[in-house]
């Protein structure tokens, strides 16, 4: 009995149940007793009763019963030696399950003469549509079959536990179908509990993003110590082999962290001025038309994913600097196609739109009462704007350029394609450095394996800029809102 | 200080003396000012432009390719030397087809085909995807073996590149891809109208292939498709009920308070960091497939779920109190005036903002890189379960190519899903004007 | 309370003083001002003497906040806004283009309904004017402009320990003082006050309508009222203004004695309003 067989046939009871409880609702209506909740209230109350308690126990019993199918397969695997063909255990028992579910797919009267060999089983299952990777072993065939019977008994026992779940729930909800049953009142204290749990699904992500990533940076400081992560500065993760003793790799954060800040800060240098300047003329300045066309038009390069500013920067702004460059020095290209300059304005166009359109909220958020009062002392408007508008709000500006420097932090897709891989650490804008989330991407694209340090370190690296940026976040939330109350 | 300047006491008549305020130099300033405006946003729209220029000067050609129109002898003495296709289906399967394709344009060309350097530099006028294309027609209807039929196949990617103009003729043939005898053929096929550029409905229809010519958006459409699909049935439920819940139930207390700054934090978040998120949970730990569209679909659902609810909380603040007390007032409770009520009236809200989260995830490709989106991935994935790529990320992977055709393709996809996400984006803008209400 | 009376015994011996005619200041022909379709003056005439505090009153949307706004074109600021007719100051027409908007606000200073002080230190708020006019040489100069001032705003004594703390953290009606204080310090010809007492309790307001009263003897003020008390108090000319029309002008003594017409009476009365 499949999962979603067991799902149709209890949700199939539980529609039933909400039909009968609106009919016995309504049956019982008519007395002089006035009904506490409408008939459909009651359908609804014995579907949830009969539904919910048995797809919970779906979700729990598959879970469970994967884990301890798992568990017991593993138990069965012949104990690693050194010659051990497969490299980890994962993928031992991913192969075993490949051949389970392939095994799964054959007709009885193939299941019944199986072939013993791992070699006359792959075409077999291959005909199925299930493709195995060649180093599958001859011992896992029987582990599969084991693996099957065990699926086929636990997801049988469990369908019909959920099954008789759902009857009993469907049998509770009607014996209290009653003229004075509070039926609205308990759909109603579900629907709160789904909203709840829906808000907590915004927590649960953060705490899974915390603990997902300090597990495996914990993994990765097991091998390569914090200091030397953190204080190192050599990038060079090549040679750390792992397991094979001695040769530490080289992890170290520095040259990465200072790419990073580099690029952010030349992005600033580039965005904060521009978006700034166009944030104060438009909210001082331009007419209501001017507005209404440049506004939306600046609004389109925040729209304008960040894969097209990274190939924008690749093939037009990287090689338009390298070109000019040699045209000045007459021949010798100082600044590289891929450098520190090329994603740094390129990363500072994307950000021009978020530095405009936060400046601009805070500037009109400033009391129309203030320029009155400076305009009516006979200022002019850039004086206005100078003196009282920009230091009153100045603090929801600080905190808008601290969100848009994190989103320079965490920025990507530039990066990747324009900022180069080198792990330089240098000053020179004109060439290529490397930044945090450049090491990430390239650590983890490709083959993995969980338990080596090249791997691990990218998640050691995603907390770090986790913290920086949330950091930054919170600082920049924070001065916002304080900001926001002052004029409320 | 001088007491004139506090004493206007001079009679009217008699008018004080001007004052020197300095109106000259302010004034330059102001205007200076004022340029510095103007010049910031004229920098914004240049890049702009700019941007944009790039993009459609580059990526416009990408839907036309070149083909050439071959009458292609499908002679059964090469599809099947043996005569064995009757028992063996694999004849047909593996038959060398290019050969047909390179004889009919040597007959057109009028090449003999014992000049063995020539028919080099023929075969290569055409794609390799005229194996596949051949194929394709020869298995569905085995019966036109023996026949002569007219096929438009695909030319290689530097001839197209060269059709198009995009390759330099003018300088010597050893330091460009397309040799003088290979233009002279081209340009005499242009001429009889045997070559000329088509539609590339290849560009939607292929999957991966380190070919230009035969590589498409086939794959990655489905991939965004179905992770749109995804993000849309999971982050707009749960995105509206955790809204609801915030807004309307929940009182202020220190935990709505830890939520609160946790979803505009979550919103801040790198989106790099979700795809580390998604690498650690979803695959390591729950072993859910790699490179599958479901997996990118609930991690880009976990990151667009703070700009829905940032969203849809708007969207029901901006519904009046009056609204609510009216409701409670004929007596419904209070789930009946949230869904009966506020929620429909915060419903073009919410939409909109859904739409613009969906435009966002749609752009996304950083988190997609880490759970194994860049995949060379040829056939078209049928469950959200199978390995696919998504269409941000098949930019990145072409525009990690070096040639020049696949600059070309790289700019055309870049303009497909820059077209979604005008259409969403106006879209949301045209539901918003049609539903704004003011209260 | 004593003191109120008191004052307005002095009033009536200096109204009398009054009616003996000043020079004209500032004067308005025929004014009209339209806010896009929406016309908000209809032809407004009225003369402000020099040295003398002229009232404008009437009921909400009267347009007697608009009159006062065009005095010192603090309407430009305002999109759509156009003013037709003619207003002069000291003869000259204020809306011709050879004449320069800073400095006309530099010479009719402005005080607003609600107290705005910049969020600056007192002392910042009121040298503001100053420092952007560049009426000081230095900064000896600068303090004693914002002494005179402030002191002139009967607010000195108040605020002398506390110069550099922010302007925000006074009450209401040292805000307001202090927005007196600031438009002084600019040395305008005339100061135009818009209901400035209408955000403050009756101790400040009674504190204000004193400054106004002292202000006349070296400034010509026009102040707008909802309070027909306070016209009467600070007040020698009254203008009463209905939807867009100036309905009468005179002595306020006269005015509220005697009105000539109809609609003024009832106003003041209590009928309308």
């Amino acid at each position: 009995m499949s999962i979603f067989m067991v799902l149709v046939i209890v949700m199939a009871i539980a529609t039933a149940g909400y039909f009968i409880g609106r009919q016995r609702a309504v049956s019982k209506e008519g007395g002089n007793v006035k009904p506490h909740s409408l008939p459909h209230y009651h359908g609804w109350w014995v579907f949830l009763a009969s539904a919910l308690p048995a797809v919970l126990f779906i979700a729990v019993w598959a879970a469970a019963t994967g884990v301890y199918l798992e568990r017991s397969a593993i138990a069965e695997l012949p104990t690693r030696t050194a010659d051990t063909v497969i490299a980890s255990q994962s993928l031992e028992l991913g192969m075993v399950s490949g051949i389970a579910r392939g095994l799964d797919r054959l007709s009885d009267a193939e299941r019944a003469n199986l072939p013993q060999t791992f070699a006359e089983l792959q075409p077999l299952l291959a005909s199925k549509g299930v493709a195995l990777a060649t180093e599958g072993q001859d011992y896992m065939i029987p582990i599969a079959v084991e693996w099957n019977r065990n699926t086929a008994w636990a997801s049988s026992v469990g369908g019909i536990v959920a099954i008789v779940l759902a009857l009993a729930g469907a049998v509770f909800g009607l014996s209290g179908v009653n003229v004075r049953a509070r039926a609205r009142n308990n759909v109603e204290r579900i629907i709160l509990g789904a909203l709840i749990a829906a808000s907590g699904i915004a927590i649960l992500t953060t705490i899974g993003i915390i603990l997902s990533m300090l597990f495996q940076t914990i993994t990765f400081f097991q091998s390569v110590s914090p200091s030397t992560f953190f204080f190192g500065t050599v990038w060079d993760p090549r040679f750390a082999a792992a397991g094979s003793g001695g040769s530490q790799g080289q992890f170290g954060l520095v040259p990465l962290l200072a790419g990073t800040l580099y690029i952010a800060f030349v992005a600033m240098l580039f965005a904060v001025p521009v978006g700034l300047f166009a944030a104060i003329y438009m909210a001082e300045y331009a007419s209501r038309s001017v507005r209404s066309v440049v506004k939306p038009l600046l609004e389109v390069l925040a729209g304008i994913p960040t894969i097209v500013y990274g190939f924008f920067a690749l093939v037009t702004v990287g090689p338009f600097l390298r070109d000019l460059s040699a045209a000045l020095s007459g021949g010798y290209a100082f600044i590289q196609a891929q450098s520190v300059l090329t994603a740094g304005i390129v990363m500072g166009v994307m950000l021009i739109p978020f530095v405009s359109s936060l400046s601009d909220d805070i500037i009109t958020a400033v009391p129309g009462s203030l320029r009155d009062g400076s305009l009516g002392l006979g200022s002019t408007k850039s004086e206005t704007i100078r003196r009282v508008v920009l230091p009153a709000a100045l603090p929801g500006i600080v905190g808008a350029l601290l969100l848009t420097a994190s989103r320079a932090i965490g920025e990507t897709m530039i990066v990747v394609l324009a900022a180069g891989v080198a792990a330089n650490l240098n000053i020179n804008p004109f060439e290529a450095m490397t930044t945090i989330t450049v090491k990430i991407v390239n650590q983890l694209t490709g083959d993995l394996e969980f338990n080596s340090p090249q791997t691990l370190v990218a998640f050691a690296l995603g907390l770090t800029l986790f913290f920086i940026t949330l950091a930054m976040n919170i600082f920049a939330l924070y001065i916002v809102r304080k900001y926001r109350e002052q004029y409320e | 200080m001088t007491d004139i300047a506090l004493n206007p006491a001079a009679p009217a008549s008699a008018r004080p003396a001007r004052r020197d305020i300095g109106l000259k130099r302010r004034y330059a300033a102001e205007r200076r000012f004022k340029l510095y405006g103007i010049t910031a946003i004229a920098i914004g729209l240049f890049f702009l432009v700019a941007l944009m220029y790039s993009v459609f000067s580059n990526g416009y050609t990408a839907f036309w390719q070149t083909e050439v129109n071959l009458a292609i002898n499908l002679d059964p003495k090469i599809i099947d030397p043996d005569n064995k296709r009757a028992t063996d289906p694999n004849v047909l399967l593996t038959a060398n087809y290019p050969i047909l394709a390179r004889n009919a344009l040597a007959e057109k060309l009028g090449v003999p085909t014992t000049n063995k350097p020539a028919m080099r530099e023929l075969g290569k006028l055409f794609s390799e995807g005229v194996r596949g294309q051949l194929r394709e027609l020869v298995v569905a209807n085995p019966s036109l073996i023996g026949t002569t039929q007219s096929v438009w196949v695909l030319t290689g990617a530097d001839i197209d590149s060269a059709f198009k103009g995009q390759i330099d003729l003018t300088v010597d043939q050893t330091r460009r891809k397309v040799s003088d005898q290979q233009v002279e053929w081209m340009n005499k096929l242009k001429g009889e109208g045997a070559m000329s550029q088509r539609f590339n409905t290849g560009l939607f229809t292929y999957g991966a292939s380190s070919r230009p010519e035969t590589s498409g958006l086939g794959v990655a459409l489905i991939g965004s498709l179905y992770m749109m699909l995804i993000v849309l049935c999971l982050s707009l439920p749960i995105g509206v009920a955790a809204s609801i819940y915030l807004e309307e139930y929940a009182k202020k207390s220190r935990l709505t308070d830890i939520i609160e700054v946790n979803i505009n934090n979550l919103a801040a978040v790198p989106s790099i960091v979700f795809g580390l998120l998604g690498l650690a949970v979803f695959i390591n730990f729950f072993h859910m497939p790699r490179s599958a569209s479901l997996v990118g679909g609930m991690v880009l659902t976990l990151m667009t779920l703070p700009t829905i609810i940032i969203a849809t909380r708007a969207a029901l603040r901006a519904v009046p109190p009056s609204i609510r007390a009216a409701a409670l007032g004929v007596g419904a409770s209070k789930t009946q005036m949230v869904f009966h009520h506020v929620l429909p009236l915060a419903a073009p809200g919410i939409l909109t903002g859904t739409i613009i989260g969906l435009a966002h995830a749609l752009g996304e490709t950083a988190p997609l890189l880490l759970i194994g989106m860049v995949a060379f991935v040829a056939n078209a994935p049928v469950t959200p379960l199978d390995p696919s790529t998504a269409l941000p990320v098949q930019i990145y992977m072409w525009a990690n190519e070096a040639e020049r055709a696949f600059v070309e393709r790289t700019s055309g996809a870049i303009i497909v899903l820059l077209i979604f996400l005008a259409v969403m984006n106006i879209t949301a803008i045209i539901l918003r004007r049609r539903f704004e209400r003011r209260w | 309370m004593n003191l109120m009376t008191e004052r307005n015994l002095e009033k009536a011996v200096n109204d009398k003083m009054s009616a003996q005619g000043n020079a004209i200041k500032m004067q308005g022909k025929d004014v009209t001002v339209h806010y896009g379709d929406k016309q908000a003056l209809f032809g407004v005439s009225l003369d402000v003497p020099e040295k003398m505090v002229t009232a404008l009153i009437g009921p909400s949307g009267c347009g007697k906040s608009t009159f006062l706004r065009s005095l010192n074109r603090m309407n430009d600021t305002i999109e759509g806004c156009k003013v037709g007719g003619l207003l002069t100051l000291d003869d000259e027409d204020i809306y011709n283009p050879k004449i320069d908007v800073v400095e006309l606000r530099a010479r009719v200073g402005m005080v607003f309904q609600k107290p705005n002080p910049f969020p600056k230190s007192i002392f910042e708020n009121v040298a503001y004017g100053p420092r952007i006019h560049g009426l000081a040489k230095n900064r000896q100069q600068l303090d004693e402009i914002v002494e005179k001032s402030l002191r002139r705003a009967s607010l000195f004594e108040e605020v002398k320990d506390r110069l550099h703390e922010a302007g925000t953290g006074l009450s209401g009606g040292q805000q307001q003082r202090l927005c007196i204080a600031r438009a002084i310090a600019v040395s305008p010809e005339v100061i135009l006050m818009d209901e400035p007492c209408s955000a403050l309790d009756p101790i400040a307001t009674a504190k204000v309508e004193e400054l106004i009263d002292e202000l006349r003897e070296n400034y010509t003020i026009v102040i707008v009222t909802h309070s027909m008390q306070q016209a009467a108090r600070v007040s020698q000319r009254t203008a009463m203004f209905h939807l867009g029309n100036l309905v009468e002008v005179g002595d306020t003594e006269m005015m509220f004695t005697s009105p000539t017409e109809k609609r003024t009476q009832d106003y003041i009365t209590g009928r309308f309003g």
